[in-house]
């Protein structure tokens, strides 16, 4: 007893140390999306390039796809873009905006500006269909199949190193 | 005296003021016992963007859309549970303030009784292997 008396504020401390190591460089702002692995929200906007047209979820039915959620607001948007324009170039999945609570101005300028990397956006104004996602910040992705079922969700900008190991890698895995 | 009482008085107030700020949308309520019940409601939720606040104190944006969602969702007639469920079902659990009891927060919920236990557990080790044996040694000449 006594010599575990003395071994107990090491191991206490051991203990504690790798509790605390396990934890540092971990993201703690990423929030886990309850919607993964669920039907995507169901969703019906204008569309923002020709507002005339609806972008919905039932017109996407059949495919996969990358909702995108963006904004001419949004500095990491910016720095995602590249990337995007890069998977679009790829052809191996279509990306869908969702441009969230924008001026419709200001984002038709920015793609102008930079290209647009999308097969269609949505225009969320009120940013409705946002909260539906469970978007608390731009840019977030949302892989969804062609059954409509969210397979994965990415916060933050994309780099390309996810977009092979998490995108690629799970539509290979679905139907094409 | 009374001027320093009353500066007193006032620094009082300003410490409590403080405390009750919101941020405040014009929102339409019909009486102050919905207001009332709207207040408390965001008090329990939490904002995503700034995530040390609740919906009631931020600032955000994305806060002012979720505060207006929960107003409309009372004025449609849900009750609290329904639209705790409702922002739960699109953020997890995360949103709420108090997390439910279920196996995946047993530890968060019953780890401080654990820790209490563990040290009372080693504490009455370490208080009975001192009795007779710790006042044979001399413990003041150890300071001295």
């Amino acid at each position: 007893m006594r010599r575990l008396n003395f071994a107990m504020p090491l191991l206490l401390f051991a203990g504690l140390a790798v509790l605390l190591y396990s934890g540092l460089g971990k993201d703690t702002r990423t929030v886990p999306s309850p919607l993964v692995g669920k039907m995507a929200p169901a969703f019906d906007l204008p569309d923002l390039l020709d507002p005339t047209q609806r972008v919905s979820g039932q017109s996407l039915r059949g495919r996969v796809y990358l909702l995108n959620v963006w904004g001419s607001w949004c500095v990491a948007c910016v720095q995602e873009h590249p990337i995007l324009m890069r998977l679009a170039a790829s052809g191996r999945l279509p990306i869908i905006g969702l441009n969230w609570k924008d001026e419709p101005e200001a984002a038709v300028a920015l793609l102008r500006r930079n290209g647009d990397p999308y097969s269609a956006i949505a225009a969320d104004r009120e940013g409705r269909t946002a909260i539906d996602f469970g978007v608390y910040g731009a840019p977030e992705s949302f892989l969804v199949d062609a059954q409509g079922r969210i397979l994965y969700k990415h916060i933050g900008p994309l780099d390309w190193a996810s977009v092979e190991r998490q995108l690629f890698t799970r539509i290979e895995g679905s139907t094409p | 005296m009374i001027r320093r009482a009353l500066s007193m008085l006032l620094y009082a107030a300003l410490i409590v003021s403080a405390g009750v700020a919101v941020a405040i949308d014009p929102l339409p309520f019909a009486n102050p016992a919905e207001e009332l019940r709207f207040q408390q409601l965001v008090r329990e939720l939490r904002c995503l963007v700034c995530q040390n606040q609740n919906l009631a104190d931020s600032d955000a944006e994305l806060a002012k859309d979720l505060r207006a969602e929960v107003f409309e969702l009372m004025r449609s007639g849900k009750d609290d549970a329904q639209i705790k469920q409702f922002l739960t079902d699109r953020y997890g659990d995360f949103v709420l303030y108090k997390p439910p009891v279920k196996p995946g927060t047993w530890l968060l919920w019953f780890g401080p009784l654990l820790m209490l236990a563990i040290g009372i557990f080693l504490a009455r080790g370490q208080l009975r292997t001192r009795e007779p044996s710790a006042s044979t040694d001399d413990r003041d000449g150890e300071f001295s």
